[in-house]
């Protein structure tokens, strides 16, 4: 069933808090608030968010280094998060991840981590999991476009369609492997063939139209929870910022400027918000969903403030589990 | 009533504990190359398909880093994961899952999750199979803080440590060397644990520890006897364990013993010997009175060609000969050197 308006409208609050939360860690980071590498999904919001609006709150999603919007889009706190960036104790990870390492296994976020393609993989262990235990729980990987170019990427496709797994495979296409463009890199840029030659369902999606990612997931969900096996959305965007840190990238030289304003013209926010209004949801609804966000926002900044450091004494705890796990 | 205790082979031994816990716990599965070949795992898990099906039993395709990112994500959903890596070198294109993401999970997230994995990884050297064929690399992964390695010598220990580590919740890397698979010894019927970071001393003594692992343990022993008829009376302690390994237990024989040998049939640089060594040299200083011997092997690749071979590899009599050398040893003037 394609997004109605309620979705399109939990679409666009859910980019909102994406793209909010991060011009706000841009601006902590410019300011030496925020140490830790943090590398921004702005401009690239519609994915994560219409992937996520088509997943329970019980399937498995992860990610890599740029996994705010994957965080956010599943559910995960935004004070516990804030407070990872700052390193706090009371940060999703206890001050011992940072930006690259978010977690959330209330909302089936069990890590995201910054090796590129390390989670797919992984990914792939979960559905494998889920189909072992018959519990009907889709996992989704999300990844750039340089994962692709690792040997386990297409390790884990044919492991996935060989086994018919219940996974998605999310490639988020912004052209850019931190400072090399898609073509410096490879010599096809059809991302999606890479899944044709391993029997994986393969589809190139508009990545900046939410409405276009919500369909193709729930269409993709619907093949996983039916036993069809693995589906690769290839979705085409854009990153606005630098690989990592708030810049822009232009000054030194890695993005075209030409291209840049393209893409900014493509703002996925702008247009679902354009979209909503023909629908007839009054501006001043929209402004109200904004303010609320930035309170929210603003609270887990207080948040993390407030809280404090981990304790110099534990920097040697958690190297293992504690918990025995019985069988 | 099935007896209580039998002899089983250390192949049989571990073919049991996988059978007893894919029995007992619908958790466990097994993943990696060779599992439905006859000859990839010998008999240690012959079988092993088609008494559980080959939906837990999974022969994989020839992707190791996949196959076990595969297990440690199953893992972190809460299944119990054993991968298998039928020749250690091939578990080399592994490295990013077992390094990167299993050992670190734990720390990275504040332990807040942990990966309940197991990879069961097989030294198969000799034969002339060379340098890709038969690698024994625990002390890579020794180095890795978040991994525990174990390296059973004895049936008992084989079944024991292999339940142990599927039970303890943390990554851990089980190596067996397939030069052991023949020995027998008696092991319990029962699902059984063996507590990983302990010990097992094989045989009293008085004047010289050697502290061997896996295939290097029983050498060790038969060591021993040879040594008994020059009169030297060496204790034999089976590491078992490689991380974390018995610490209190090699240091209370060599405060008795005052000389230590340790054997590790791999690469002496930087190697698990070296370890042992540094932590003796380190907690013992005062009570040493001839320096520690390593038996390991040279830092060469492994070779091809028998003659090779027989060059390459340690053994009993490589034991032997340092335990000699270290009992023999006097200082002189307060200038450290072996009386000849």
């Amino acid at each position: 069933m394609p997004a109605d308006a309620a979705v399109l409208r939990r679409l666009y609050v859910t980019m909102l808090r994406i793209r909010l939360f991060e011009e706000r860690v841009a601006q902590l980071v410019e300011a030496g608030e925020i140490r830790c590498p943090c590398h921004l999904c702005i401009g690239q919001e519609a994915i994560a968010a219409g992937v996520c609006a088509a997943l329970a709150t019980t399937d498995y999603v992860w990610g890599g280094h740029r996994s705010h919007g994957h965080y956010i889009a599943k559910g995960g706190e935004l004070p516990a998060l804030m407070a990872e960036l700052y390193g706090r104790e009371t940060g999703c990870a206890g001050g011992r991840g940072g930006s690259m390492h978010l977690i959330a296994p209330e909302v089936g976020i069990l890590g995201t981590v910054p090796l590129v393609a390390a989670t797919i993989p992984l990914a792939v262990g979960t559905a494998l999991a889920s189909k072992l235990r018959r519990d009907q729980r889709i996992s989704v990987s999300f990844f750039g476009d340089g994962a692709t170019e690792e040997g386990h990427f297409h390790e884990s496709l044919n492991l996935a369609a060989l086994y018919r797994l219940p996974v998605i495979f999310v490639c988020e296409n912004n052209f850019y492997a931190s400072h090399m463009g898609l073509l410096e890199r490879r010599a096809v840029d059809q991302l999606e063939q890479a899944g044709h030659v391993h029997g994986v369902s393969s589809w190139r999606v508009d990545g900046n139209a939410a409405d276009l990612m919500y369909d193709g997931a729930m269409a993709a969900v619907a093949r996983a929870r039916a036993g069809e096996g693995p589906t690769l959305l290839v979705c085409d965007t854009y990153r606005w910022r630098g690989h990592v840190g708030p810049s822009w990238d232009e000054d030194v030289g890695v993005k075209r400027k030409d291209e840049l304003h393209a893409w900014l013209d493509q703002d996925p926010i702008a247009a679902l918000g354009r979209r909503l209004a023909a629908l007839g949801i009054p501006d001043e609804e929209l402004a109200r969903e904004k303010t609320l966000v930035r309170t929210e926002i603003e609270s887990s900044v207080q948040f993390a403030r407030e809280s404090p450091r981990p304790d110099p004494k534990g920097v040697a705890s958690h190297v293992f589990g504690l918990a025995k796990h019985a069988p | 009533m099935p007896p209580e205790i039998r002899s089983l082979t250390y192949a049989q031994a571990i073919r049991e504990a996988f059978a007893q816990l894919l029995a007992s716990d619908p958790r466990v599965f097994v993943i990696g190359q060779g599992l439905w070949s006859p000859w990839y795992a010998g008999t240690s898990l012959q079988g092993i398909d088609k008494e559980f099906g080959r939906d837990r039993v999974l022969d994989s395709p020839v992707s190791e880093n996949a196959v076990t990112g595969a297990a440690v994500g199953a893992a972190l959903a809460g299944m119990r994961p054993i991968v298998f890596h039928p020749r250690m070198d091939f578990m080399l294109l592994a490295v990013d899952p077992i390094v990167n993401q299993a050992a670190n999970w734990a720390y990275m997230f504040a332990g807040r999750t942990s990966v309940p994995i197991v990879i069961r990884a097989v030294i198969n050297r000799g034969g002339e199979q060379a340098a890709q064929h038969s690698q024994a690399l625990q002390a890579m992964f020794t180095h890795v803080p978040g991994l525990k390695v174990v390296m059973p010598s004895t049936p008992h220990d084989a079944k024991g440590l292999l339940v142990a580590a599927v039970n303890d919740g943390n990554p851990v890397l089980y190596i067996d060397d397939r030069w052991l698979y023949e020995e027998v010894g008696d092991v319990p019927t029962a699902e059984y644990a063996v507590e990983i970071g302990t010990a097992a001393v094989r045989r009293s003594g008085g004047q010289v520890t050697i502290v061997a692992t896996s295939f290097m343990a029983p050498q060790a022993t038969r060591a021993a006897t040879a040594l008994e008829a020059d009169g030297i009376d060496a204790e034999v302690i089976d590491l078992r364990s490689i991380k974390p390994w018995d610490r209190a237990c090699v240091v209370e024989s060599v405060h008795k013993t005052r000389r230590l040998v340790v054997a590790d049939a791999a690469w002496r640089t930087c190697g698990v010997a070296a370890e042992i060594a540094a932590t003796i040299a380190t907690d013992c200083f005062d009570t040493l009175v001839a320096p520690v011997a390593r038996v390991c092997l040279p830092d060469a690749p492994a070779p091809m060609s028998a003659s090779l071979e027989s060059a390459y590899y340690v053994g009993a009599d490589d034991i032997s000969a340092a335990a000699r050398e270290v009992c023999s040893y006097r200082r002189w003037h307060g200038v450290s050197r072996p009386v000849r």
